[in-house]
């Protein structure tokens, strides 16, 4: 297949019918949430192995607590201990379990009507297999060995063989004397989620340009604007920019802020600048680092040019520019950089 | 006007959805598949895009992967100079009732609403726990098919519904969705076929369940001067509602669906003659239809549903803009547009409209 006579395409890696980049992200986070007075009970009590239900005006008893009653949006009355033992109102099956989901084998998810209660528990049944669950099942919930505080620290329920346990309360009193019942009134939630990232096709030549020590930005059909990196539409018209430009790397700098706050993370030692910096035939600046120079010889209208790492070490990113330091020429005159402000 | 009510003042007058795939090779903020979807509804419509007065979008960052993904999406609707523009972290047809209320008050004559989701880049089944109460739900991880098939055993423990009912639900989607070329899933088969396929979760089958779709689309909506300009058959918003369930999954009824009961009533879903139900899985059809009275001779889901393509955060919105083309083709007088959120239809909204 012959590429199009585009000099901007032709590298020896790159073809327009090459897909987007795309490679695997992670994120990863913690919410960490106050309870409020009414889950904290609840919570406090799940770490003592008791699980506590809020009594509405009307005798109902919801379980996990509302904080305020769906119906008549009043605050609970009180909590009350449900439980331990429950009734399975329904089920599914989860034959193949989820990170993060509360076992790791096949297991069912269950709404659980604990003793006492008027609603359903959503939780886990270690129940085997699907033959082995049914509707109506009495279950009873298996203690996580480290209690926080937390919804997990029910393990799961499992189907109820025999009555509660007398020595679970037994050992229950013993932790409730141990913990002293210390209010537990916030939760930690980790999150992790995974994506195949995808880069669109603009930004993906743009990525392979740079993995040449080319800069390749796109020019909009309609208004004629330069942007990099492409963008996929323009802002300006919201069509597809679809003409590859390469642009030199060299430029001016529009505006820049001396950076003297030291940060985690951070690769430059302060104080140095972060600028603005419209290369050569663009229409839109990018941020970049200005170094090479005092920061405070920095200005508006500066000359400056980009200072690659090595070859060898250039990927598919804009890292592979390190920084800008001057040239050396005379300032652009601020007419010719005052509309990208 | 079929009520002899008020004349309704906003009227749909636009609808064009993307093709429904199970992946695309664009980014998640939508923008590749929102460009030529934006170029086909102004051309349906003869608007410029300067003519929108409001733009509203629906999607989520969690489906994306990515804070603030919305604001690159602005980029397919050329945001500069700068352009009335919001945005709800739920399904576009939420964003469609922002922009209704923005054409009632006056501040556009002209909106439109567009909403987007790649849910290929991640593990659906997954983000969707993010949905649920943080507190005692969300720490389980529990996963969206699970907690529908919870719904489903306990009507079909009642006798609400069998299995056979649901299989026939997905035989009919699918056949509807030949017409309907945007479809994801589509084509010919038997109830039987359907029930000789394992579980997928006990006791919901894949056919059960909505694919999973990246997707996106986009309504316009005008206010009555210039929708009769836009439009020869304009679909007048005479309803437009939305209501919503306990977030407490075991305080709900949910073989039924009051939420969504509460919205039909409210925005008048009597008498209409098809209707669009947003029902990712097939018992929740059944529910649908139940709480919003619809007879056995209205014409369901003529585009296939969400059972044929379920775009997050845009099949709402599409079900809205395919019950509108019904009363634009004249197809229908009077037709319903329904969009659901939330786990296991906790939130509901109903749009009817019809023709003038």
């Amino acid at each position: 297949m012959t590429e199009p006579s585009d000099a901007l395409r032709n590298g020896p890696s790159d073809s327009p019918r090459e897909g987007p980049l795309s490679a695997p992200l992670e994120i990863s986070f913690d919410y960490t949430r106050s309870l409020g007075p009414v889950l904290s009970q609840f919570m406090t009590a799940l770490a003592d192995r008791q699980i506590l239900g809020s009594k509405s005006a009307d005798g109902r008893v919801h379980v996990p607590p509302a904080e305020y009653d769906p119906v008549t949006f009043a605050p609970p009355e009180e909590l009350v201990p449900v439980g331990p033992d429950g009734t399975v109102q329904t089920w599914s099956w989860q034959p193949a379990p989820r990170d993060g989901q509360p076992l790791n084998r096949p297991f069912a998810w269950a709404l659980i009507r604990l003793d006492g209660a008027d609603t359903g528990l959503l939780h886990a049944v270690d129940g085997g297999s699907p033959d082995a669950m049914r509707t109506g099942m009495r279950v009873r919930p298996r203690w996580a060995a480290q209690r926080s505080g937390s919804i997990r620290d029910i393990e799961c329920f499992e189907p109820a063989q025999g009555p509660a346990a007398a020595a679970d309360a037994a050992d229950r009193a013993t932790a409730v004397d141990q913990n002293g019942r210390v209010p537990i009134e916030m939760i930690t939630t980790p999150i992790r989620l995974r994506y195949q990232h995808t880069a669109s096709a603009e930004e993906s030549r743009y990525l392979r340009g740079l993995a040449e020590g080319k800069i390749v930005g796109q020019r909009c059909p309609a208004c004629g604007k330069v942007y990099v990196p492409p963008r996929g539409a323009c802002p300006v018209d919201g069509v597809p920019t679809s003409t590859d430009v390469e642009l030199p790397d060299t430029g001016t700098v529009t505006t820049f802020c001396v950076v003297n706050v030291p940060f985690q993370g951070q690769r430059v030692k302060v104080p140095y600048v972060a600028a603005s910096v419209l290369l050569d035939g663009a229409d839109i600046a990018f941020q970049h680092l200005v170094l090479g120079c005092d920061p405070g010889e920095v200005r508006m209208g500066m000359r400056v040019r980009a200072v690659w790492k090595p070859r060898d070490q250039w990927g598919t990113t804009a890292e592979n520019i390190d920084h800008f330091e001057p040239t050396g020429e005379q300032d652009a005159p601020y007419e010719s950089y005052a509309h990208h402000l | 006007m079929t009520s002899g009510a008020q004349m309704p003042d906003v009227a749909v007058v636009g609808f064009v959805e993307a093709p429904n795939v199970r992946r695309t090779d664009g980014t998640t903020n939508g923008v590749e598949m929102l460009v030529p979807i934006f170029a086909e509804v102004l051309e349906q419509t003869g608007l410029s895009r300067r003519d929108i007065g409001f733009w509203c979008s629906g999607s989520s960052d969690y489906l994306a992967g990515r804070a603030f993904s919305f604001v690159s999406a602005v980029d397919a609707i050329g945001a500069f100079p700068p352009v009335m523009e919001s945005h709800v972290e739920m399904d576009a047809a939420w964003a469609l009732y922002e922009a209704w209320i923005k054409v009632l008050t006056g501040e556009a004559d002209v909106a439109l609403a567009y909403g987007f989701g790649k849910s290929s880049a991640g593990d659906l089944r997954r983000v969707l726990a993010l949905q649920l109460d943080p507190y005692v739900a969300a720490p389980l991880w529990p996963d969206s098919v699970g907690i529908a098939a919870l719904q489903c055993r306990l009507g079909l423990d009642a006798g609400f519904w069998g299995e056979r009912d649901m299989a026939e639900v997905a035989v009919r989607a699918r056949a509807a969705a030949m017409a309907n070329s945007r479809a994801q899933l589509a084509g010919t088969v038997t109830a039987d076929e359907l029930l000789s396929a394992p579980y997928l979760a006990d006791p919901l089958r894949a056919h059960d369940c909505a694919p999973v779709t990246d997707g996106a689309a986009v309504v316009v909506i005008a206010a009555a001067d210039r929708a009769r300009e836009l439009c020869d058959r304009p679909a007048w918003i005479s309803g437009f509602e939305h209501r919503i369930d306990s977030g407490q999954l075991g305080a709900r009824n949910l073989c039924a669906a009051p939420s969504a009961n509460a919205a039909g009533s409210a925005a008048g879903a009597d008498g209409v003659d098809a209707a669009e139900l947003h029902a990712p899985f097939t018992h929740q059809e059944i529910i649908l239809r139940s709480a919003l009275g619809l007879p056995g001779s209205v014409r369901v889901n003529a585009s296939g549903g969400a059972l044929a393509a379920n775009p997050m955060f845009a099949a709402g919105l599409a079900r809205i803009g395919h019950a509108a083309r019904q009363v634009m083709s004249g197809a229908a007088d009077r037709a319903l547009g329904h969009a659901t959120s939330g786990p296991a239809l906790q939130q509901n909204l109903v749009c009817v409209m019809e023709a003038g």
